[in-house]
């Protein structure tokens, strides 16, 4: 019985799913409400004792679990229960190619940090991205509802114009680090990059693609219908759009996909571009080499072990914090706007950028 | 390995489904969608072929998958075509019934 | 049996009944759609058991991303649906058809299948077979007219459907 297997899949699933997707409902609040200056939801209560607002994620599942499980009239009866499990699993399993950690040697074990090294990771997870604009495209259109089919087609046009522009901007980073295993990225960044010789900084993807970073922050964020990019669920505008017509668990479930892509950008974020598990300034040999000096090599593994999953949790709860951030502070766009900047804005500067690079990594590569 | 029977065999289902669906429906979006899996068919084949030989005087030869990549464009190509077509049909005579396209017939 | 080929009879055997699904649905188009979708996937997924990982991905990405949204699309945006069934005589032939159809393929099947020759998939491959950085190479070395005779064909298929489908002003 294989047991590394079954324990990663759990780790995926108990920790990541179930146990941050509702704190992050959580960090949202208070996050906006501190930007807001109030104090946001602090009412729910475990006899008497309110910690912050912490069980609001609890009250909220019990909440919809509770609710009414309305279906629509007209609805088709099957594709309407679908729609939330198309949506939730693309999300769900894009958790597998994460590395979580390097690669460790105990005596003759060896422990890979990650659910599935899988060589062409990063195609791996663009792939399950673009089924997972069916869930909201289904939603939208069986509802038999006119505010639901306009939020469906205005979601799936913006989530297939976001995919093009997402795998476009990584296209930069692959020319740099030449890889598209997710481990190998992270493990190419755990070194130090000399700018101009004299200045060192973390060989991080960041450093050799800003305008790579910004731009797929975007579109990630676009293909995540987060705010501002919003317009699938505008509900000023259509009523909550694509998910209308779906209440309790359903409901549940689609919120809980976006919460669940939020961490998924978050953690892709940090392996492309801030360095996955990789500590700044101290790669993975300064570290075992100093704590072996103390203590023995095989408590120094396991500690640097824990230090990079715990570096690599720290990074991925700073781009939630930074996605927060962004939700909370830009309105939302109006869709012709959406639409042009993929198009007209991003799509050419992808391509300027990987111009740029080519011409750059042949400039210092022929030249060394 | 599977034996590469087994695979064509499969191929050889998808394609004959393929057919059945253009010659049976008369709705002219599923006659695409079966033209789509025909072509999906093809691939298969081309794939399986590849993997059972995959290298050829010496050094990988990865011509079946080179092939199912343009393939995969020429589809996508003539699906958009396909449904402009259509998208023209459909409002001169607002019924997307195979069928009912027979002006050229005898 | 490998977990390989366990694999591929399961993704082979779902890709069967997507396409079933697609063609057996006779009142509702989007469910048909959604059947072509999981045969795309389960598609996909044998690519992965035949070790050709990029075709996979990419088979998944166009095929499942992009075609069948763009089917959705225009079923919505027109909101299709026609009576499938023809009236009397006309159905009997119909499914005639479906049957002769059928009957060919399992007649195809059996001259198939029924032949045990010794065809031998060589069970070690180069290294690095099925993966982007070959595939990359072939493309842009030996294939690369190939390459720019799709995009001019891809270039060609976007004026066109721009054309088709532009609403005529006044």
């Amino acid at each position: 019985m294989p047991i590394e297997p079954v324990v990663k899949v759990l780790f995926i699933l108990v920790v990541m799913v179930v146990g941050i997707a509702p704190v992050i409902t959580w960090i949202e609040r208070k996050q906006s409400a501190v930007m807001q200056d109030r104090i946001g939801a602090n009412r729910a209560d475990l006899s008497g004792i309110t910690i912050l607002g912490l069980l609001h994620p609890a009250a909220d599942v019990i909440k919809l679990m509770t609710k009414e499980d309305v279906v629509p009239d007209g609805a088709n009866r099957v594709l309407h229960l679908l729609s939330p499990l198309i949506a939730a699993v693309p999300a769900i399993i894009a958790f597998a190619v994460i590395p979580y950690g390097g690669v460790y040697q105990f005596g003759d074990t060896t422990i890979n940090l990650v659910g599935a090294d899988i060589d062409w990771g990063l195609l791996y997870i663009f792939a399950i991205g673009s089924i997972a604009a069916y869930g909201t495209v289904i939603a939208g259109w069986s509802s038999n509802n006119n505010w639901s089919m306009l939020g469906g087609l205005r979601a799936s046009a913006q989530m297939i114009s976001y995919e093009v522009t997402m795998g476009l901007t990584v296209v930069g980073v692959f020319m740099v680090f030449q890889t598209l295993r997710l481990t190998d990225m992270a493990l190419a960044q755990d070194s130090i990059f000399w700018l101009f010789g004299i200045i060192p900084l973390p060989a991080w993807g960041i450093i050799y693609q800003p305008l790579g970073f910004l731009m797929f922050l975007t579109a990630i964020m676009a293909e995540n219908k987060r705010p501002p990019f919003d317009i699938p669920e505008g509900e000023s505008e259509i009523i909550a759009g694509y998910h209308l017509e779906y209440s309790g668990m359903r409901f549940g479930l689609f919120f809980m996909s976006e919460f669940i892509e939020i961490i998924i950008i978050a953690a892709l974020t940090a392996t492309i571009f801030l360095g996955g598990w990789a500590v700044p300034y101290l790669s993975t040999d300064v570290i075992i080499d100093a704590i072996a000096s103390k203590m023995g090599v095989g408590f120094a593994t396991g500690l640097c072990m824990l230090i990079h999953f715990a570096t690599f949790m720290l990074k991925v709860f700073v781009m939630i914090w930074v996605q927060m951030l962004l939700r909370w502070s830009l309105p939302r766009f109006r869709y012709d706007q959406v639409m042009s900047l993929c198009w007209k804005i991003i799509l050419p500067l992808s391509i300027a950028n990987i111009f740029v690079t080519g011409l750059v990594i042949l400039l210092v590569k022929g030249s060394g | 390995m599977v034996p590469i029977q087994h695979v064509i065999a499969l191929s050889v289902i998808l394609f004959g489904l393929g057919v059945i669906g253009v010659a049976m429906r008369r709705n002219i979006i599923v006659i695409l969608m079966s033209i789509e899996l025909m072509l999906n068919a093809a691939n298969l084949a081309f794939v399986g072929f590849n993997r059972m030989w995959p290298v050829s005087d010496g050094a990988p030869a990865l011509d079946g998958q080179v092939f199912v990549l343009i393939v995969i464009t020429v589809a996508a190509s003539e699906v958009a075509v396909g449904l402009g077509i259509l998208l023209s049909m459909f409002r001169n005579r607002d019924s997307v019934n195979v069928e009912e396209v027979n002006l050229l017939k005898w | 049996m490998t977990a390989q080929a366990v694999l591929f009879y399961v993704f082979g055997i779902l890709a069967v009944v997507g396409a079933l699904g697609m063609l057996l649905n006779f009142r509702n188009i989007v469910a048909s759609a959604m059947s072509l979708v999981v045969t795309m996937v389960a598609l996909g997924a044998v690519y992965v058991t035949l070790e050709a990982y990029l075709v996979a991905a990419i088979q998944i990405m166009v095929y499942g991303g992009a075609i069948v949204v763009l089917f959705l699309f225009v079923v919505m945006l027109l909101n299709l649906s026609i009576d499938e069934l023809p009236p009397g005589g006309q159905r009997f032939i119909k499914f005639a058809v479906g049957l002769g159809g059928l009957l060919i393929l399992v007649r195809v099947l059996r001259a198939i299948l029924g032949d045990p020759s010794a065809f031998a998939a060589p069970e070690t491959l180069p290294d690095g077979y099925g993966g982007y950085a070959q595939l990359g190479v072939a493309l842009y070395t030996d294939y690369v007219l190939l390459v720019e005779i799709a995009s001019l064909l891809l270039l060609a298929a976007i004026v066109g459907a721009l054309i088709l489908a532009k609403r005529k002003i006044g």
